[in-house]
């Protein structure tokens, strides 16, 4: 006689929400209604945390021997359709953008809601999110969804063992503490630099990423609800201090520096610090 | 207003920052009250109703439960806002007690502003005002924002019980050795992800070298492996104060500036003049740090 093989789940379903942001050292501009920033003379690149999540993905999905599906979704103006392409040239397989130009101005809900949407429809075992946007810094969008979803939730972590069905996480707390956590699918993980190291595209997949057809769907096919705050007076961080900023030449600022920091009485004449 | 705030309990004691609830209460004029998993032998000093649940019953980190215990003290208080810090554990369980309340939901508030809670975007670099459009609203509080006020008063103790179960399972807490103690450097030249390359912590070394400094860094260079973790500054670092901080190539991040604001004399190089870091500086030179910091290395070294 013979009996199948037992295992819990024999194909893994994962999605990996990954974020359009601009690269920050740019220069903000307040947008006309002063509600967030325009968007001309910016660059454009993948949020840092959700690197690690798209790495994450990929690394299960090769402990998995391939037995796992890994869809990438963006939600967002046309030109996010180049960061669902780099997560393909790293490996991701399925690309979705929900097309939404107005996105960079919707609510860590409203992104929540758009996400869960999608995500009830194609029944995904595992999710992974960056634990926050760099523009946003909200650290909202992973939790909602998963709160939308009734998945099991975990947040930041910097450590993931996936063993038997079961993960094992470690979430970082501050100081460097650890906290170790088991959970099982379906579940819902965002992602903190350090989790590992984030792969460079390869020439295979970049190719394929060029020619890859990416889905694109409407808000309204996913569900999108309506806001929850509003946001005004964006504007540059206050500084507190008057600071003293020096540009120019590179040798006379070396001097400029030596003798403020002697005037202040931070370094003394003999070298060293006070 | 009437708000609940809910504390925390880390690391077996109350976490310090929670005064920074009151000091914001404080500010609203507001009515308090809160929920604290924790224990009853290490309480905060305060007037008002206190929802207390035992940690060893309910767990340091079981946000299920937690959340559900929030929510039951929402439902007896009806606060206006329910009012977290914006820490490991706040951000974790924010989202999950806005989702249950279908509330608004403003992570990481700083300050207030016409109406409005004001909130950093842009890595720190750029400011905004959120004005929730639902009641109650839920707010997560930048820690050490609103003050570290000494608390007073005692506490009326209501005990509260919620749901046990937990689809989170806790295997316990540890903590990486660190080994190199920068708390008691006099003076400390970090590296930031602006350093560029591992190539070019030599230049931050021989600084370091001629100011008698020790070598700090941010999250990211230790992540790449360019230096030991126990080198990192931050609020998931090391917490220090030298009388003089070098910043080379350092943003300036919310959670790199939690670990060094006590620092004397700042001192940042970065190549974009609106970076965060100059919030916190006192002189920001604007400069690409490979060209800039030999010169000053051997400005230094020329005086002696
Ligand atoms: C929960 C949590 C905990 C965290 N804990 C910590 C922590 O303990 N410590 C910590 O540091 N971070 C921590 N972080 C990370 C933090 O949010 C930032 O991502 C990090 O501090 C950024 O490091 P950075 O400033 O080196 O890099 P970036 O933000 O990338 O900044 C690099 C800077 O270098 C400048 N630059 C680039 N090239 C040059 C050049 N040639 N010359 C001069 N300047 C240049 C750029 O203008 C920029 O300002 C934490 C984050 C989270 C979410
Ligand atoms: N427009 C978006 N498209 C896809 N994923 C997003 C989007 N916005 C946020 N996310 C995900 O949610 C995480 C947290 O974002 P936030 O709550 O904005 O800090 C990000 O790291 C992304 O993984």
């Amino acid at each position: 006689m013979w009996f199948p093989s037992i295992r819990m789940i024999s194909w893994m379903n994962i999605l990996v929400c990954v974020k359009q942001v601009p690269d920050m050292e740019g220069r903000f501009v307040p947008n006309t209604d002063e509600s967030w920033h325009e968007e001309s003379g910016l660059a454009w690149r993948m949020n840092d945390h959700d690197t690690f999540a798209v790495e994450q993905a990929l690394l299960l999905r090769e402990q998995l021997k391939g037995g796992a599906t890994v869809t990438v979704l963006s939600i967002g103006a046309a030109r996010v359709v180049e960061t669902i392409r780099k997560s393909l040239a790293m490996g991701c397989v399925h690309g979705v953008h929900i097309e939404d130009p107005m996105a960079c101005e919707r609510d860590p809900w409203q992104i929540a809601s758009m996400i869960a949407g999608f995500a009830r429809q194609r029944k995904f075992d595992l999710v992974f999110t960056g634990m926050q946007s760099e523009d946003r810094c909200s650290a909202q969008v992973g939790v909602l969804v998963a709160e939308r979803l009734g998945y099991v939730c975990v947040t930041g972590i910097i450590a993931f063992a996936w063993q038997d069905a079961a993960i094992t996480v470690e979430r970082e707390l501050e100081g460097g503490r650890r906290c170790t956590v088991r959970l099982k699918v379906p579940a819902l993980l965002t992602c903190q630099p350090g989790l590992n190291t984030p792969r460079y595209p390869t020439l295979p997949f970049i190719m394929k990423s060029k020619r890859a057809v990416i889905e694109v769907l409407l808000p309204e096919s996913v569900g999108l609800d309506e806001p929850k705050v509003s946001s005004r007076g964006f504007r540059a961080a206050e500084r507190k201090a008057p600071v003293v900023v020096l540009e120019g030449e590179s040798k006379r600022l070396a001097v400029e520096v030596v003798s403020l920091l002697e005037q202040r009485g931070v370094v003394t004449g003999r070298g060293g610090v006070r | 207003m009437k708000l609940l705030l809910v504390g925390e309990y880390r690391d077996a004691g109350l976490a310090a920052e929670v005064a920074g609830l009151f000091g914001f209460a404080r500010l609203l004029d507001a009515e308090v009250s809160m929920v604290l998993v924790g224990r009853e032998a290490d309480l905060p000093a305060f007037e008002g109703r206190l929802w207390l649940a035992d940690v060893d019953t309910y767990g340091e980190y079981a946000p299920d439960r937690h959340k559900s215990l929030v929510l039951e003290a929402a439902r007896r208080e009806a606060p206006d806002a329910v009012v977290l810090l914006h820490s490991s554990y706040g951000w974790d369980l924010a989202p999950r007690v806005a989702a249950a309340l279908n509330a608004a939901l403003v992570s990481g508030v700083t300050g207030l502003d016409d109406g409005g809670y004001v909130v950093e975007c842009c890595n720190g670099k750029m400011r905004r005002t959120v004005r929730p459009l639902t009641e109650p609203v839920v707010l997560t509080l930048q820690p050490g924002a609103f003050g570290q006020d000494a608390l007073n008063g005692s506490p009326e103790i209501r005990y509260l019980e919620a749901d046990g179960e937990t689809s989170i399972e806790c295997l316990g807490f540890s903590r990486p050795e660190t080994g190199i103690d920068l708390s008691h450097a006099v003076a400390i030249v970090s590296a930031g992800r602006g350093i560029g390359s591992k190539e070019h912590l030599g230049l931050v070394r021989a600084l370091a070298d001629a100011l008698g400094a020790e070598v700090g860094a941010s999250r990211p260079v230790v992540d790449a492996g360019w230096l030991e973790r126990a080198r990192q500054v931050g609020m998931s670092g090391q917490n220090v104060s030298p009388g003089l901080y070098v910043a080379c190539g350092i943003s300036g991040s919310i959670q790199h500036l939690a670990g060094m604001k006590g620092s004397g004399f700042v001192l940042a190089i970065n190549t974009d003049s609106q970076a965060p870091i100059g919030n916190v500086a006192d002189v920001l030179v604007v400069a690409d740090l490979v060209d800039f910091l030999p010169l000053l290395t051997a400005q230094l070294a020329s005086r002696c």
